[in-house]
């Protein structure tokens, strides 16, 4: 429950703070940080312009890719609080509904039988392929190192004994960063901002969505980036009480959001080809977290 | 009641293939119709009655040959005959709607619906026998009925090569088992099945490890585990569609149902078997699925996907037998109980998916998908269908596959937290070869179900009528009832499954039964979640309704950057969605391009063609078969078209084969008395 709302809360302003992080840094006064949210609430009242090429499934893909990931939001604990959802393995559906959202997403690209749609689908795809190994390892190894195999469990066990252990919590905070991008299309592999449609992953897909399902799917990019905010978080929260946790909590997300801005004021975005490679080294990196762990519980034989 | 279920069961059969030959071809279609439906309530009857009331035995007294035949219907033939049964009573009345297209052949048709029941019934024949002659026997019978199904499109070359090769890769799957069979029968010189457990518990390790491995290769033939897939990409783009579903649902789940079978019986290493199964299983469903994604032929591209779903099948099996080799009882439940589990997903939504690849078939004439697009609107029914077997192949919540798989992950993840460091290691690797193919199979369906019914026809498209007709379309919708049932509540089912795994276990104590029952409620809980989820996408989805209701919604033609001229040709194909995985893939994969690019003043047409090879094929059966040929050649003369010649080899043979054991007589004479020198 406690998660929930400030999830909630922090999506409203969380790419307010990455834009505003980026002006600042060019040099520039910026928008407020609210103004994302104001720009998605104007699209909510907007009427939309439809292909003729659709079908219904082009109508309902937006809202059961927001529902997936709510639905993801209500699995994230905070700290010692369970999320809505807890069970062991819940970790497996977090994923497979965040798939399942990618699923239609990507077949409504296609729906619009379009020249351009297709190509950042076809990305898309690709990439969180290659992105999933390196969030199950993750977590994997998590499992392995409390003994639980539920959000809440893992993180309310969670305890830094050793310095390797520190070295682990550190390393899995740039691997779900770096699954943050890619998941919702940022900096090093895809450039939001970019104007060539043969660039783009995620902007290309919604090309042809307008009104209320844009101001969805944009909602929707917020509200993802706050629920792997939250998930950070929680490698450091712990069990410690709501009055630390929840100030802590907002501290991390906006550390987050101007990483995410900083990333993206000082980086060029990788050639499209290159980024297998790029995703490929979280896999790596959470592999090398996960026989961290081994060690550190010296299974390591 | 049982026997004589089963006895009605296959007098059934009998009489309604010789009285095939007396009625029209109308007459035949509901006669299968008929016939198969009572089979399959007196089939099911019997299983349920198994479930309500415990295994049964009975034994024939046979021949002297055979010696006595036990028949034995445990948990597991009960389960396996309620899967096939299933799938053969959607696929018969698809089936028959399906072969209307095709009333002119009627020789034809006669001879398949003949075969079509004497395949159903030697199925489940196949549950029931454990006489290990009569059921090679059964076996045989299944073999050939299912090759005269496939091969019902003869008059096609292509059909009737991949027919053959079916029919040769069947008989080296025999021959596996029988040389397995006779090894037991020759040391216990009895052919009863559990005779495999008193021979298997009397030798040492290493010999019964041999003869599980020679069991699992022929009946990993018979499902397709890799290296031994390779009959199916070729046979299931070759039968009519509704035999693509059930050889994909339960002809290929006959060889899982035989490995679990020896499993039960058999006492020898499990942990060894384990790994070995967990590893096989995990190339098999890497191996499928990425050879699926870059195929152009629908049917072919759901073939290999079988391959993919057998290996995520055998990670369950493997997972299980360690289970049962470290003593660990979430394990056993999580593993077995995916796998069965998966075993039942696999056939519905893969025959929900080849009914609607017929339909489109039907419809087009084409299985090419690279000149599919926008059959949604053609074939609406089809369309919404296809993608709800999509979505369930890829294990997508809410739907059924995203329970056994999350039966799986859960079984490895728990494996994870207490095992040692090989068994972590390998559990390690399941996990990502599992992640993998969950993420591969994504591609693979958003291709498939993007490229071929969404967008717009890339080709002018043939177009029959009445394709969608509500006698096709019901069975397909019986399937979507039960896909959905398993997805929701899949605490149904918690009883039979804990009774077969219960089977694993002779020697259960109460205690361990409450820790299976627990888990498995526990593990099917997750039904609840995934509905909660249909009902918040639904919710949303009202919502947006409802705020958008007033609101203007302007028709337009695709964005196409300013450019207002769309032409279909301009649309992302199946090569290109799948360009950047083929590309990353390409050390595995064999493809071969073809291209002719524009060149010159007035260049001429251009074109790209890619082919997918199957590189396993290539050096296991393609190349070996070369060398069999060129070293074969050399005798070619032997074959001299003379008659004469031809009696000769005759009393050649015949005269070798009177003299040879006189010959080895002196032969060892001779020997005795160089000894004695």
């Amino acid at each position: 429950m406690v998660s929930l709302i400030l999830i909630l809360f922090v999506s409203l302003f969380f790419s307010g703070f990455i834009i505003r992080t980026k002006s600042i840094l060019s040099g520039r006064k910026g928008p407020g940080i609210f103004q994302p949210m104001r720009d998605i609430f104007r699209l909510w009242k907007k009427g939309s312009v439809v292909s003729k090429t659709t079908s219904f499934i082009f109508q309902i893909a937006p809202s059961a890719y927001f529902a997936s990931v709510l639905m993801a939001v209500l699995m994230i604990p905070h700290g010692k609080n369970p999320g809505f959802i807890s069970f062991d393995g819940d970790f497996i559906m977090f994923a497979y509904l965040l798939a399942f959202g990618k699923f239609l997403m990507i077949v409504s690209a296609l729906d619009t039988g379009s020249s351009f749609e297709g190509m950042g689908a076809s990305r898309e795809a690709l990439f969180s392929m290659l992105v999933e190994p390196a969030f199950f390892i993750l977590l994997g190894s998590f499992a392995l190192f409390t003994g639980h195999t539920s959000f809440h469990q893992i993180f309310s066990t969670l305890h830094y004994g050793s310095q390797i252990s520190y070295l682990l919590g550190g390393l899995a905070s740039f691997v779900l960063v770096m699954i943050a991008m890619i998941e919702n299309s940022r900096m090093p592999l895809d450039d939001p901002k970019t104007h060539l449609e043969l660039t783009m992953i995620h902007e290309v897909m919604i090309l042809d969505n307008s009104g209320f399902d844009l101001g969805t799917i944009m909602y929707t990019t917020n509200l993802k980036f706050a629920m792997y905010g939250a998930i950070i978080s929680n490698f450091f929260i712990g069990v410690l009480p709501v009055e630390i946790s929840i100030p802590m909590f907002f501290m991390i997300q906006i550390g987050f959001a101007m990483a995410v801005g900083i990333i993206e004021s000082f980086m060029a975005r990788f050639r499209m080809g290159h980024n297998p490679q790029f995703v490929f080294i979280l896999t790596s990196v959470s592999l090398l977290i996960f026989f961290g762990v081994l060690l550190v519980l010296g299974k390591f034989v | 009641m049982e026997k004589s279920l089963i006895e009605i069961f296959n007098l059934l059969a009998i009489v309604a293939i010789a009285s095939i030959p007396f009625l029209k071809t109308k007459g035949r279609g509901i006669l299968v119709l008929c016939i198969i439906t009572l089979q399959v309530i007196i089939a099911s009857a019997n299983a349920f009655s198994v479930f309500a009331n415990g295994s049964v035995e009975y034994f024939y007294p046979g021949s002297f040959v055979t010696g006595a035949i036990p028949m034995r219907i445990d948990y597991l033939s009960a389960w396996f005959i309620l899967v096939i049964s299933f799938t053969f009573l959607t696929g018969g009345w698809y089936g028959v709607q399906y072969m209307k297209r095709y009333s002119s052949l009627t020789n034809n048709l006669a001879l398949h619906a003949a075969a079509f029941i004497l395949l159903y019934t030697a199925l489940i024949d196949i549950c029931v026998v454990q006489n290990s002659l009569v059921l090679l026997v059964v076996w045989e019978i299944m073999a050939l009925s299912s090759f005269i199904v496939i091969i019902f499109e003869h008059d096609k070359i292509r059909t009737l090569q991949a027919g053959i090769n079916f029919l040769i890769q069947s008989h080296v799957c025999i021959l596996f088992l029988t040389i397995a069979f006779m090894w037991v029968k020759v040391k216990t010189g009895s052919y009863d099945l559990n005779a495999i457990g008193f021979f298997s518990a009397s030798q040492n390790n290493l010999t019964s490890l041999a003869l599980f491995l020679f069991f699992f290769a022929g009946f990993a033939i018979k499902s397709g585990f890799v290296p031994f897939h390779t009959w199916l990409p070729l046979a299931h783009p070759a039968a009519p569609a509704h035999i693509s579903g059930i050889m994909s649902g339960v002809i290929i789940k006959i060889g899982i149902y035989g490995i679990l079978r020896i499993l039960m019986v058999i006492k020898t290493d499990m942990v060894t078997v384990g790994f070995f199964i967990l590893f096989v299983s995990v190339i098999t469903g890497l191996y499928g699925v990425m050879l699926a994604i870059v195929q152009h032929n629908l049917k072919k591209l759901l073939a290999y996907h079988s391959i993919e779903n057998i290996g995520i099948i055998g990670i369950g099996i493997g997972l299980g037998c360690l289970g049962l080799g470290y003593n660990n009882q979430i394990l056993i439940v999580a593993g077995f109980g995916g796998a069965l589990l998966h075993v039942l997903n696999h056939s519905l939504f893969k025959s929900l998916l080849f009914f609607s690849a017929g339909n489109v078939y039907q419809f087009t004439h084409t299985m090419n998908i690279e000149s599919f697009g926008g059959l949604i609107k053609k074939l609406p029914r089809s369309g919404y269908l296809f993608l709800i077997g999509s979505l369930a192949i890829c294990g997508l919540p809410p739907f059924n596959g995203f329970i056994s798989e999350f039966f799986l992950y859960s079984g490895l993840f728990n494996g994870l937290i207490f095992g040692n460091f090989k068994f972590i290691l390998f559990v390690l690797f399941s996990i990502l070869g599992l992640v993998i193919i969950g993420g591969l199979a994504l591609i693979c369906f958003t291709k498939a179900f993007g490229i071929v019914f969404l967008g717009t026809p890339r080709e002018e498209l043939h177009e029959e009528k009445n394709i969608e007709i509500p006698l096709r379309i019901w069975p397909m919708y019986l399937i979507v009832l039960m896909i959905m049932m398993i997805g929701l509540f899949p605490l149904i089912f918690n009883s039979y499954l804990l009774n077969i795994i219960g089977l694993y276990e002779p020697a259960l104590n109460p205690q361990t039964k409450i820790i299976f029952s627990e888990t498995l409620t526990r593990l099917s809980f997750v039904g609840w979640y995934s509905l909660g989820f249909i009902g918040l996408v639904l919710a949303v989805y009202y919502l947006k309704l409802l705020i958008t209701r007033n609101r203007i919604v302007v028709p337009e033609t695709t964005w196409g950057c300013a450019y207002t001229g769309p032409a279909k040709k301009m649309q992302y194909t199946a090569s290109s969605f799948v360009r950047s995985y083929r590309k990353l893939a390409a050390p595995i994969l064999s493809i071969k391009k073809e291209k002719r690019e524009a060149a010159g003043l007035y260049p001429q047409h251009i074109m790209q063609k890619t082919h997918a090879h199957d590189k396993i094929e290539k050096w296991l059966i393609d190349k070996p078969l070369l060398m069999i040929r060129k070293l074969l050649s050399s005798f070619v003369f032997l074959q001299n078209g003379n008659i004469q010649a031809y009696i000769l080899y005759g009393f050649i043979f015949v005269g070798l084969a009177l003299l040879l054991p006189s010959v080895i007589e002196q032969i060892v004479v001779i020997f005795k008395f160089l000894n004695q020198l």
